[in-house]
């Protein structure tokens, strides 16, 4: 291995890592604030796909309005099924949203089988992001340091929107505690509304350049992402936005470095997630950036 | 009082087994299919109902100690010619080529070497709990997976094993039911079902109550994976070939489905949920197969029995929580409009 | 061996906060003792001490002679320490009579296996293991409602069966943790009948928090006062009643009232 290599799989890693940290800032919010695993993001992953798809195949788009239209109807949606099967259970157990969700999950994968069909699909490939650029010695693919640049502003956009606007107060306010904000006169419902398109939003961007990474798109694509996004979360610290970016990072560059290093492990890629998840949640349950709580009796 | 629904309990399990024996004579053999898979599933939501319901852990890792149990099963009642022919790609490893044992022992085994992995996937796991415990267990079930399709030597990997003796009978698949209902009505009625559903209330005021949470959790976690292995091992011995992609979180969620349709910690509501849901799977495959009316030429709609099923669990989470029974059992003083005595419940 | 319970210098903190600060007390077999305190004290994080709910930064837990300090809560329970919850925490959904057989769990002799088949030795120990738990209803004044859910029941009664249910687990120390909290005077009265005949009955020693100072004084025997998690006063009623650093701590509230 020698070091030209290490330099390209580490842009690799950062690009996957960065797609990553996308998609799990949209767990990490909803967890924030509801406290569930929404279990339907990975389909919200995989129906942004399609609406790029079907953009440009019915309505005949250039991609990049594609690209919008989709990132607005995924944001609908996400708003739509947090109303749909989530906001009626949010005072039963917590269990019952649990399974909502997985319930919506199973759904939209299906019934995304019977509309769209079970063969794969061909995802655009605009050629700016697939020309060829070279780093020094190191050759990528134009998406691979695109990626990492777009996450990063949306990074920024959505830190700063958290951290520094009125808006993102009640956010915080209401993650942490969802009583007191009520009292305090924060529209609960519009917040954790509002919670659900934004991270949506994002998960529409990260399934667009996840169809632009691996150009083949079916009902099921939305899986993995979906769950190695909230593991990323979880490793960070959930409810911790940072802790989202951080934990994306990790997994995106030791999934490829592991491939890269030991390809005789290539086969358990997709277990090295899980086995990460239940190292963290062993040595520090809270994830690496969470804070602990302890309970009052 | 007491001898008279012991007297009702006894007729209707010998009408019941007087049932199997005609259907075994009488029903064809699609329809008997349908039946032995009922006593299987029936088997699989106690196993599920267990630790979500009784104890209310959250664990979504049935497909992946049904395959332990299946593949187990597999490897030790297929004969050394079908395993021979079946590891084409790599031969399987001594002294699993080897061995041929009955069903009885074989299915023992698979319930075990199950129950062992439950037991040692608990020590972590069952530090988490709620939603944690969910995706940590689904994570389990997923790496199980991923092991099973690169154990080439020991699993066939993708290929998967064919040529499984069909051992499974109805009198296989239901004779285990009733003994799993049997025992677990037992159980959940004795004070180790007290502690559980103490566990499943609170935990905290459950352990100051001089309850050992992590002994009694896990416990239930290896039973339950005692009992999935065992369903898994009649599904495959029934079926007759086992492959990874049966053993995905697809398989969790059927038996999720029947636990919540039937009722969150409930056994008479999961076995009537199982027999449900099997027959309601099996009758909607037509929708997924194509089909001729007349002139009208309908292609099959792959995917369509799972979407009715997400519904239906939507449907219910939605708007009926309680499933059929919630959290209730049976009682034949149903019967003699006695009202409830709840000195004595369950199925007597 | 004259000590029940031994507590030795016991602190936590919980970040920068010191909760209770050299917390120390002996209890004497049949004693009934009261620890008071403004809210926000103390007090029941000394009895997620002594339960084993919370370990302390320093000090040292002694109950029968055995170091107790870093047992879990269930070994604790085990030992003989039972206690209620400030907010009541009964098995709400579960039946009167089942609240009260969870708390003979921890002695039960019979195997999983035993249980799962109802054999004869499981039969006979589930029927002594009712028979002491009516017993133990009919003593606290539950037993017509045994079949009811225990979260269906009146706020009084409740406390009586999570009373009753530390009971069940067949403790020789009694925690209480407000047993008299939101009951009116006639009540708190009845309650404190209800303390001293448990004490002769079951042959226990009490510990007791407890705002109501008429129940307080009225009953124990000894009294701590913890203020801010330190100790300002030990010894008789009338001694407390005297004491000015309590008055003090108390400020506004009538010691007689
Ligand atoms: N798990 C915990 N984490 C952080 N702080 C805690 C925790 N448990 C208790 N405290 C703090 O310790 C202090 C003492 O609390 P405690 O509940 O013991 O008071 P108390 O004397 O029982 O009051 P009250 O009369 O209101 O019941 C309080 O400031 C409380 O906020
Ligand atoms: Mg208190």
């Amino acid at each position: 291995m020698n070091f030209q290599l290490f330099l390209q799989n580490l842009a690799n890693g950062i690009s996957l890592g960065s797609l990553y940290a996308l998609i799990a800032i949209g767990y990490t919010m909803v967890y924030g604030i509801l406290r569930f695993i929404n279990f339907a993001h990975g389909e919200i992953i995989m129906l942004a796909t399609y609406f790029v798809y079907f953009g440009i195949l019915i309505f005949s788009m250039p991609w990049w309005l594609a690209f919008i239209f989709s990132i607005i109807l995924t944001s609908l949606l996400g708003m739509g099924i947090e109303k749909v099967a989530y906001k009626p259970l949010r005072d039963s157990p917590r269990i019952s949203i649990l399974i909502s969700a997985i319930g919506v999950s199973f759904l939209i994968q299906n019934l995304s089988l019977v509309i769209f069909g079970g063969r794969p699909k061909a995802f655009c490939q605009p050629s700016i992001f697939t020309k060829m650029v070279t780093f020094g010695n190191v050759k990528i693919t134009s998406i691979t340091f695109i990626t990492p640049i777009i996450a990063g502003i949306l990074l920024y956009f959505v830190t700063y929107l958290v951290n520094n606007t009125k808006t993102g107060m009640a956010m915080r306010a209401t993650a942490k505690d969802f009583d007191t904000a009520k009292l305090m006169g924060i529209d609960i419902d519009k917040i954790i509304s509002l919670t659900f398109t934004l991270g949506s939003a994002l998960a529409a961007v990260g399934g667009i350049m996840w169809g632009l990474r691996y150009p083949q798109i079916h009902p099921f694509i939305g899986t993995m992402p979906g769950l190695k996004c909230f593991i990323a979360a979880v490793v960070g610290g959930i409810g911790n936005i940072p802790g989202a970016v951080l934990g994306g990072f990790m997994l995106g560059i030791m999934e490829i470095m592991l491939v890269a290093f030991l390809p005789g492990l290539t086969g358990y890629r997709d277990a090295f997630a899980f086995v990460l998840l239940i190292i963290i949640l062993l040595v520090r349950p809270t994830g690496i950036l969470g804070e602990k709580i302890a309970e009052k009796v | 009082m007491w001898n008279k629904k012991n007297l009702y309990t006894g007729i209707s399990l010998i009408l019941f087994i007087i049932f199997i024996y005609w259907a075994d004579n009488n029903l064809d053999p699609y329809k008997m299919r349908i039946l032995i898979l009922c006593g299987i599933y029936v088997i699989l939501a106690l196993s599920l109902n267990l630790v979500n319901g009784f104890t209310g852990l959250f664990s979504l890792g049935t497909a992946g100690f049904m395959a332990v149990g299946a593949y187990t099963c597999a490897l030790l009642t297929m004969s050394p010619e079908m395993k021979e022919m079946a590891f084409f790609l790599e031969p399987l490893i001594w002294p699993l080529n080897q061995i041929q044992i009955p069903f009885l022992p074989a299915l023992i085994i698979s319930g075990l070497v199950s129950a062992v992995i439950g037991f040692l996937i608990a020590f972590p796991v069952l530090r988490l709990k709620g939603d944690y415990l969910a995706i940590a267990t689904l994570g389990f079930s997923e790496i199980l997976r991923v092991v099973i399709i690169n154990a080439q030597s020991i699993t066939n990997g993708a290929l998967g094993l064919k040529g499984i003796p069909k051992y499974t009978t109805v009198y296989w698949s239901w004779g285990l039911a009733l003994l799993t209902i049997y025992l677990m009505v037992n159980l959940i009625n004795s004070s180790y079902g007290r502690a559980l559903r103490a566990i499943r209330e609170d935990e905290t005021a459950a352990q100051v109550m001089g309850i050992n949470l992590f002994y009694h959790k896990i416990t239930a976690f290896t039973i339950s994976a005692f009992l999935a292995g065992i369903g898994g091992a009649l599904q495959g011995n029934l079926i007759r070939t086992v492959d990874p992609t049966m053993y995905v979180f697809q398989l969790t969620f059927q038996i999720l489905l029947i636990v919540v349709l039937g009722g969150i910690g409930s056994i008479t509501g999961s076995v009537i949920a199982a027999v449900i849901i099997t027959v309601l799977m099996e009758a909607l495959r037509v929708v997924e197969s194509p089909m001729t009316i007349g002139p009208l030429h309908i292609p099959g709609i792959s995917g369509m029995r799972m979407v009715v099923f997400s519904l239906l669990l939507m449907v219910v989470i939605l708007f009926y929580q309680q499933g059929f029974m919630g959290q209730r059992e049976f009682s034949w003083d149903w019967l003699s409009r006695k009202g409830r005595d709840n000195e004595q419940t369950i199925g007597s | 061996m004259n000590k029940l319970l031994e507590v030795e210098d016991i602190s936590i903190k919980f970040g920068g906060l010191t909760a209770v600060q050299n917390f120390s007390l002996d209890l004497k077999p049949g004693e009934i003792v009261g620890l008071i305190g403004p809210n926000g004290a103390g007090k029941t994080t000394v009895f997620n001490i002594i339960t084993g709910i919370y370990k302390p930064t320093s000090g040292k837990i002694f109950f029968k002679g055995e170091d107790i300090t870093f047992l879990r809560p269930d070994q604790i329970t085990k030992m003989g320490i039972a206690r209620t919850f400030q907010n009541i925490r009964l098995f709400t959904n579960l039946p009167v009579i089942e609240n009260v057989l969870v708390g003979q769990h921890l002695r039960l002799k019979s195997s999983w296996f035993n249980a799962s088949f109802n054999t004869r030795s499981y039969r006979k120990e589930e029927k002594e293991m009712r028979e002491r738990a009516f017993k133990l209803l009919e003593d606290v004044g539950l037993y017509e409602m045994r079949n009811e859910k225990a979260g269906s029941l009146p706020y009084g009664q409740q406390r009586r069966l999570e009373i009753a249910r530390a009971l069940a687990t067949n403790p020789e120390l009694v925690l209480l943790d407000e047993p008299a909290a939101g009951m009116s005077p006639q009540e708190s009265q009845e309650l404190m009948e209800f303390i001293r005949e448990i004490r002769e009955r079951f042959k226990v020693t009490i510990f007791m928090i407890e705002h109501h100072m008429r129940v307080v004084m009225g009953i124990c025997e000894r009294i701590k006062v913890i203020d801010h998690g330190v100790t300002i006063a030990h010894g008789t009623p009338n001694e407390i009643q005297n004491n000015d650093r309590v008055i003090e701590a108390y400020l506004g509230v009538d010691l007689n009232a």
